[in-house]
């Protein structure tokens, strides 16, 4: 049997969230790796999308530490000024980013500006295009590790909206629709129930349970009627995951 | 013309204390930094520093001193995550106070091109909801004058310098650029002076030959300093790959106050210049940064 990483199983998650002839707005580390095993599978028509004005059609075919590396330009159908993404983005033909963050809250808000109480708060690097994406994109994912002290009740910064206080907040604010349609962590995956878009976990990874999930999220956890568990990465998935993460910089270290 | 200069010519000239300056435009290639750690070493102080993402170099500078006010979207280390510069700059006030103007990457993009564009602001629909909008005192909301729907505004951004880092300029700094642009060609029409620096200094003639590739153009630019490697340890497409490691040892080295000074000490302050810079470094580690191999684009025929 083909054991894997917490990393390598919440790529192939996340690769399983992109649909072919989507437009996907790609970060590093994860999704760049989602983005690379969807196009190399199901999804070989879906185009990338990243932050410094690059659009790619194919994966950079070696392994890059940043969106900027050679390899990520090099082939690339379109290296076009940041205002073009963007507009991308906000005229609404992003259909998929992926974001992650320090804090995740009930409603999927993130947090990557300030941790703590203002005044005495711990200074993280800031949205970058995290809360762009997070109110522009058609849907977004959520990758994060999956700790007590990141998933709490109301996160003490919203760097990038999720469903606000939920219900229909993101209309409420004037946001054109979107929101995240899924938390991938390294204990399970999660949606999001259609009218109070709170969290709720849909599924445990091999050898995790709802108790451990539970004991590791600060609100009571909303449960699916029926918890699954999550389909492993394929021995096809890995090798991909593998050949474009040789070393594992991304999927063996904290995701 | 010639506005050929040093880079230190360049700095003395250009970034007096207290200008506002945008850098690190094209997110984590082109970073200039080898005017960052000019300035540091010109001792600047009470600098506003405008970029979107400028992986390490905006805390090189909020570590050295230099920054009075950061006016950014996202400050660390893109490979490693946090700054702790930044942080300290931030947190505690070490080495000196810094005031934060928090934005995504699309307020700041906006910004710029509202001051390029020569609008007092421009609208948007990001960051409504979130707590930079609310946060931010220089972003308001109102409602769309036409559809009423709720609106961002975003106020021109209008930096007092940008310094540039390209593959080629000519003697006037007409300059060509390639990879991803980021906000370059923005920053560079939205501030009052550009510095252009570059890998080759070229012919005209060069920069003539494909107008399309052209970045800036030389009436908009105040000074060109021909630097190869000025970019280092950043990415230069067509010249020389990221140098990983540095980032990791400057993530590892800047993790305490005192560590991140004798960091700046021997990487920016003893080697004393660009030229002592390199020979740290050594030129077999700039040689294994080379590329591989070309790749030239397609010719393009502009004939007629």
């Amino acid at each position: 049997m083909a054991s894997y990483t917490p990393g390598e199983l919440m790529v192939a998650v996340a690769a399983r969230e992109i649909r072919d002839g989507e437009v996907v707005f790609v970060g590093m580390r994860l999704p760049i790796l989602a983005f690379c095993l969807a196009r190399s599978t199901h999804a070989p028509s879906a185009i990338g999308v990243f932050e410094n004005g690059t659009v790619r059609d194919s994966p950079a075919h070696e392994f890059v530490v940043t969106i900027s590396d050679g390899p990520n330009i090099a082939g690339a159908l379109w290296c076009t000024e940041m205002r073009d993404v963007m507009a991308l983005l906000q005229s609404g033909r992003v259909d998929l980013g992926f974001l992650g963050g320090a804090q995740v809250d009930r409603f999927g808000n993130l947090n990557t500006g300030y941790v703590g109480p203002p005044g005495r708060a711990t200074r993280l690097p800031g949205s970058g295009g995290g809360g762009d994406i997070a109110c522009l994109a058609r849907r977004h994912v959520i990758i994060m590790t999956h700790e007590r002290r990141r998933f709490v009740e109301r996160v003490d910064y919203v760097t990038s909206p999720g469903f606000g206080e939920g219900g229909d907040w993101r209309r409420r604010v004037g946001l054109p629709g979107g929101g995240p349609a899924a938390v991938i962590t390294t204990l399970g995956l999660f949606r999001f129930d259609p009218a109070t878009r709170e969290m709720v976990l849909a599924s445990t990874h091999l050898g995790v349970t709802v108790g451990q999930v539970r004991a590791q999220t600060g609100w009571p956890l909303a449960c699916a009627p029926e918890v699954t568990e999550t389909v492993a990465p394929t021995p096809a998935e890995l090798a991909v995951i593998r050949r474009f993460d040789p070393e594992g910089f991304w999927t063996r270290g904290r995701p | 013309m010639s506005k050929v200069v040093t880079l230190p010519e360049a700095v003395r000239r250009h970034v007096p204390d207290g200008a506002a300056v945008v850098l690190g435009t094209a997110l984590e290639a082109l970073i200039p930094f080898a005017a960052v750690h000019e300035l540091i070493r010109q001792d600047r102080r009470d600098l506003t520093l405008i970029g979107p993402i400028s992986d390490i170099a905006f805390d090189q500078l909020v570590a050295a001193g230099c920054a009075g006010r950061v006016v950014a979207s996202w400050v660390g280390n893109v490979q490693h995550g946090s700054g702790y510069g930044f942080r300290r700059a931030i947190e505690q006030g070490i080495p000196r106070p810094v005031e934060v103007e928090d934005h995504s990457n699309f307020t700041i993009a906006l910004g710029l091109e509202a001051a390029a564009m020569g609008v007092p602001y421009l609208p948007t629909r990001t960051l409504l909801g979130s707590d930079i909008l609310a946060r931010n005192p220089r972003l308001r909301t109102a409602p769309c004058p036409f559809t009423g729907q709720p609106l961002v505004l975003v106020p021109a951004l209008a930096p007092d310098v940008a310094i540039l880092h390209v593959q080629r300029a000519d003697p006037d700094g007409n300059c060509h650029a390639w990879g991803a642009p980021g906000v370059s060609a923005t920053a560079a029409k939205a501030s009052r002076a550009v510095i252009v620096v570059c890998e080759e200094l070229v012919d005209p003639a060069v920069i003539r030959s494909d107008p399309n590739r052209t970045l800036v153009p030389g009436f908009l630019v105040s000074a060109v300093v021909r630097l190869p490697w000025g970019a280092h340890p950043s990415p230069v497409q067509g010249h020389y790959n990221r140098d990983h490691a540095v980032y990791r040892e400057y993530h590892e080295r800047s993790a305490t106050a005192e560590s991140a000074a004798a960091w700046l000490r021997e990487w920016v302050l003893e080697v004393g210049d660009h030229a002592g810079y390199l020979a740290k470094l050594g030129r077999a580690r700039l040689d294994g940064l080379r590329p591989r191999a070309s790749r030239l684009a397609a010719p393009v025929d502009y004939g007629f």
